[in-house]
């Protein structure tokens, strides 16, 4: 579609050291994974999902092998052929033992049959919704909420911007830049399904402004069609953030107490855009993913297209290996990624990356008194008072953290980055938030 | 096992800037009002600074030492507060004012409401005012090698003509580092372009007074009269580098306005009202005791979120 250039963006953020460059330009690389993979019933928001096999079962690629625990939930297909080895708890990355189904691959990679798929004119809103959910697609930015409850909107005519969040605002973080040189494509047509659920809508490709090459593909792709436009973000980040990159695109302002939908906003990654395409058009279930292998400790940082469920220690290997011994390494971006104290873990749907790092520099670093310098608030996408917000955390006052508006936090840790004292700020105040959420679930 | 990782919460990354980092732009942008103040008084004004800032580092650091408590003189917020103090004393005062001046600041004003980001007053600016009324006369005494009337503040206020062009410049009678507005503004501007500082309350100060100046003072808009206001005395010191102290000026953006507009009314008030010429340090320390004050009403609205909601 024909439109103008200005570059839109949010109030507040930072500028961290990008180090894209590590591996911006390799290519996405197809690699197969060993012998076990594992699949963490809870790998999305809400509940987890229920086995539907058992050990000694024979599973094929695709097969699912868990059903949704629920409405908000999603089931999971297995991205191997091969025989249930165990159901039992294994690590994930935050740390916590979570219930798995560990599968040994037979290296035949026997597909399922899968549907018929059917032309999209000719499906309902429910079919397409219903493949969606089949396929067990869920948010894999990192939130991990499943997409079929997301695309379900009560007023679906409302509606009227499909967001696809190409912003990939995380340093070091590529798998959405390659996906979107090499499979663009695939994001149009997985945007084309989200577009026939939504009848007033236009579909946005949000794009920084470090990815030009990007923007330029997608306006060329998208010259004559006429529900489709692409916008240039500036780069920033959490530009990608669910609710600052609603503002970038439309302007429209929302706070935690209300959805996206409310303001007329459907916003998925280039990723799970990529999913319900695949979903919906093919049929195919959530099996793999792209993930960026990188930092400075990695021998040959790049982009692997992986199947969920292979084991981290390979994605190494397959990246070379180390280069020197890594001090720190973080499943997912650097700013909202979780630190992980080993390797032994899987791929999950929503592992966007490993980042590797010869220094955890964080450690290093003492945290000094608070000198007021405002850097905190100024930098805050939530526009909150992160120097109040985490005093009130370490003092355990709950009723001023929440009239300060504590729970606003989308924890994007953009306080802490620019402290100059060095203060845990953000991870203050995700304490403090996790503890009054937990109350309010009871 | 060797593959242990260190784990922390996110953000795994940091900015580069510190504290030290603020700091040290700080007595950057601070040396050329001090290099003036020597070269205008003389040596002595160098000894001046020196004692001074000796005193506050001696002694922050003996007072952790006593107590236990972690050394933090590495911050140079200490170095800070002791040039501050300096470039608001007059040359002529004997050494052991400096030493009194500096112990009150860091002891009295900081340390014992629990050291740096505690205080609720400047230290610097608090000392001075300690100074003033406890010996006001050594305080006040202009009298050096280089000058001997008074300054031009005075001179104003007695309704003289002063050549503003010599108080742009600096070459006239009062404190170490408050006469040359030039290299005042030359510091300012390197903190302004580090992004140490910002305009909003230096500008909305001396802007504000300016207006209440031209409206209610005794010369009306003349820009004879409002230049000499302007760079006369410690204003131009105590804009940019007293009423932006972060630890005493609120940290919301929409108080900081509040408080600039404040200070430029007390500054107004004491300079024109008042029994004595100047006025800034006063107005600056009033101001710092309303800050909690400015910050709980101007508490900024979550992104989002509506009003009444
Ligand atoms: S308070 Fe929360 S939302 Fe604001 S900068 Fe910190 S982590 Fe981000
Ligand atoms: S950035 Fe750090 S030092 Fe500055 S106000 Fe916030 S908490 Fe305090």
């Amino acid at each position: 579609m024909e439109q103008k250039m200005t570059r839109t963006t949010f109030v507040g953020g930072i500028h961290p050291y990008e180090g894209k460059e590590l591996s911006k330009d390799k290519p996405i690389l197809d690699i197969l994974p060993g012998s076990d993979l594992v699949y963490p019933l809870s790998q999305h928001i809400g509940a987890p999902a229920v086995p539907i096999v058992k050990k000694g079962d024979r599973v094929l690629v695709g097969q699912k092998i868990a059903e949704a625990g629920g409405f908000v939930s999603a089931c999971i297909c297995s991205s191997v052929a091969g025989t249930v080895k165990a159901i039992e708890p294994r690590r994930v990355v935050t740390g916590d033992m979570v219930m798995s189904i560990i599968i040994e691959n037979d290296n035949t990679y026997e597909e399922v049959e899968y549907p018929a798929v059917r032309p999209l004119e000719e499906m309902t809103k429910e079919e397409i919704i219903s493949c969606v959910q089949e396929a067990g697609v869920v948010g894999m930015g990192g939130a991990g909420f499943p997409t079929h409850v997301k695309l379900s909107v009560k007023k679906p005519e409302k509606i009227d911007y499909v967001i696809v969040n190409c912003a990939e605002c995380e340093p070091y973080l590529t798998s959405d830049y390659r996906r979107m040189i090499e499979e663009g494509d695939k994001i149009l047509e997985g945007l084309k399904v989200a577009l026939a659920l939504f009848p007033n809508a236009k579909g946005v490709l949000a794009i920084e402004d470090n990815k030009p090459d990007c923007i330029e593909l997608f306006k060329e792709k998208t010259v004559d069609e006429s529900r489709i436009l692409v916008r240039k973000l500036k780069t920033k980040y959490p530009q990608g953030a669910e609710r600052s990159l609603i503002y970038a695109v439309t302007k429209r302002k929302l706070d935690s107490s209300r959805l996206p939908a409310d303001v007329g906003c459907v916003v998925n990654n280039a990723d799970t855009i990529v999913a319900i395409g695949q979903a919906v058009l093919h049929r195919k279930p959530l099996m793999e993913r792209i993930v960026t292998i990188t930092g400075d400790a990695i021998k040959e940082p790049r982009n692997f297209r992986v199947k969920i469920g292979t084991n981290y220690h390979e994605l190494i290997e397959a990246a070379g290996g180390f280069k020197t011994e890594p001090e720190k390494i973080i499943s997912g971006g650097p700013m909202m990624g979780f630190g992980v104290f080993e390797l032994d873990l899987p791929t999950t749907k929503t592992a966007s990356a490993l980042v590797c790092l010869t220094k955890d520099e964080v450690s290093l670093l003492e945290p000094t008194a608070c000198i007021n310098c405002g850097r905190c608030l100024e930098v805050c996408p939530a526009r909150l008072m992160p120097n109040k917000l985490s005093d009130f955390s370490a003092k355990h006052k709950e009723e001023e953290f929440i009239k300060y508006y504590g729970m606003e936090c989308v924890e994007c840790g953009c306080c802490s980055y620019v402290c100059p004292a060095k203060r845990y700020l953000a991870q203050n105040i995700k304490s403090m938030r996790k503890t009054v959420l937990s109350k309010r679930k009871k | 096992m060797n593959t242990l990782k260190k784990v922390s919460s996110n953000p795994h990354i940091r900015g580069k800037v510190t504290t030290n980092h603020l700091m040290l732009a700080v007595i950057i942008a601070l040396l050329p009002a001090c290099g003036f103040g020597i070269y205008n008084f003389g040596l002595g004004a160098l000894w001046v600074i020196l004692i001074t800032v000796a005193s506050t580092v001696l002694t922050e650091l003996l007072y952790e030492i006593i107590l236990k408590k972690p050394i933090t003189i590495g911050d140079f917020s200490a170095v800070v507060t002791g040039i501050l103090l300096a470039l608001n004393l007059p040359v002529s005062v004997p050494w052991w004012i400096c030493v009194i001046g500096g112990v009150f600041a860091i002891l009295v004003v900081k340390m014992l409401f629990g050291g740096l980001g505690q205080n609720f007053m400047n230290p610097a600016l608090a000392a001075r005012c300690f100074l003033l009324i406890s010996f006001t006369s050594i305080m006040t005494n202009f009298e050096c090698d280089a000058y001997t009337g008074p300054t031009p503040l005075a001179l104003l206020k007695q309704g003289e003509v002063t050549n503003v062009y010599d108080m742009v410049i600096g070459r006239c009678n009062g404190t170490i580092g408050e006469t040359s507005m030039i290299a005042i503004v030359i510091g300012a501007c390197f903190l302004l372009l580090l992004g140490v500082i910002d305009l909003r309350v230096p500008g909305t100060y001396l802007l504000s007074f300016v207006i209440f100046v031209g409206l209610w003072g005794p010369a009306g808009f003349d820009l004879q009269y409002i230049s000499a206001q302007l760079a006369g005395g410690g204003l131009m010191l105590g804009a940019f580098f007293m009423a932006t102290d972060y630890v005493t000026r609120p940290v919301t953006v929409k108080g900081q306005y509040v408080y600039g507009i404040f200070l430029g009314l007390l500054t107004f008030l004491f300079r024109i009202f008042g029994s004595s010429a100047e006025g800034v340090s006063y107005a600056i320390i009033l101001g710092n005791l309303l800050v909690p004050l400015i910050e709980k009403y101007t508490r900024p609205m979550a992104f989002g979120k509506r009003r009444g909601m």
